[in-house]
């Protein structure tokens, strides 16, 4: 246990020391600082009280006889407002919240094929060994590494807007995108408890 | 990934370096719950990428769930009580 313990501080100044571009450096700062950003608690507070504020909205109305068809449609309608309600709260400085907020218009449409890719996709990765298979005799170690490379165009397509981006960035927004959706949890978690906390206490005891 | 070639043919244009992307797989390793508890040096890059969808994945499947969950809670409560939470809430 305590090899683990010394092995991550040595990885971390190892990282350091290495001599890296100027640029990747600042980029190492402003992914550092987006990282924290999504843990504050404060952005947390940001996005909760607008995406209150978002399903105040959202809201088709208290309707006693939900019919079976209305919820998932409201849970799809949830999600997306939440969604968007995340890629505003990152201020439009990563690709896959512009894509979230550019896409709303396209999503009628696009919904079907989304749902269709979702589902594939969780069936399993081997959908993507079905593409055309990017072996060719010679070929470097690393990024060109055909697994690799398939692995990272299958994240590219779940994190919004990096189909077509190069792996650097795919990577990047990945980062980033991963840090949100945990925000994103962890808030709705907390607005769920409360709602229902709320209800359960307004409520007699059973 | 002995190799360690600067210059690569796959993306047009900025030569994107092998520590580079070692540097990006590793970020979103720390990331990771899954990797990150166990010895961190040893991970390969593909099974990093592996963990990282299955992780998007299951926290997609999270807020779906979680939208579903306070669609009914916002559904079930009727007005009154629905300004009542809300006025809590706002504090």
């Amino acid at each position: 246990m305590a090899s683990i313990l010394i092995s991550n501080p040595v990885t971390n100044s190892d990282r350091s020391k290495k001599k890296k571009k100027k640029k990747i450096q600042e980029k190492d700062h402003n992914d550092e600082h987006n990282h924290i950003k999504w843990k504050s608690e404060a952005q947390q507070q940001i996005y909760s009280s607008k995406l209150e504020q978002a399903l105040s909205q959202v809201r088709l109305g208290p309707s006693p006889s939900s019919p079976s068809a209305e919820v998932p449609r409201r849970g799809r309608a949830v999600h997306e407002a939440a969604d968007r309600v995340l890629a505003v709260a990152a201020k439009g400085r990563t690709r896959w919240s512009r894509a979230i907020l550019t896409s709303r218009l396209k999503l009628k449409f696009q919904k079907k094929h989304k749902r269709q890719r979702v589902v594939s996709a969780a069936t399993g990765s081997s959908r993507s060994s079905s593409r055309k298979p990017k072996v060719s005799v010679l070929r470097l170690k690393g990024k060109s590494l055909p697994a690799v490379q398939r692995k990272v165009r299958v994240l590219g397509r779940l994190v919004p807007g990096c189909r077509k981006q190069p792996l650097p960035v795919i990577l990047d927004e990945a980062t980033d995108y991963i840090a949100a959706l945990e925000m994103q949890v962890r808030a709705m978690t907390a607005l769920a408890d409360r709602l229902s906390g709320a209800g359960s206490s307004s409520a007699p005891p059973s | 990934m002995s190799s360690r070639r600067s210059r690569s043919r796959q993306s047009g244009g900025s030569r994107i370096t092998d520590d580079q992307i070692n540097e990006l797989v590793s970020k979103l390793q720390q990331l990771l719950p899954e990797i990150r508890d166990r010895t961190s040096d040893k991970v390969s890059s593909a099974k990093v990428l592996q963990e990282t969808c299955s992780y998007i994945r299951s926290l997609h499947r999270e807020v779906d769930d979680l939208s579903e969950r306070l669609s009914e809670l916002l559904a079930t409560t009727d007005t009154a009580q629905a300004a009542i939470i809300r006025s809590l809430l706002m504090q």
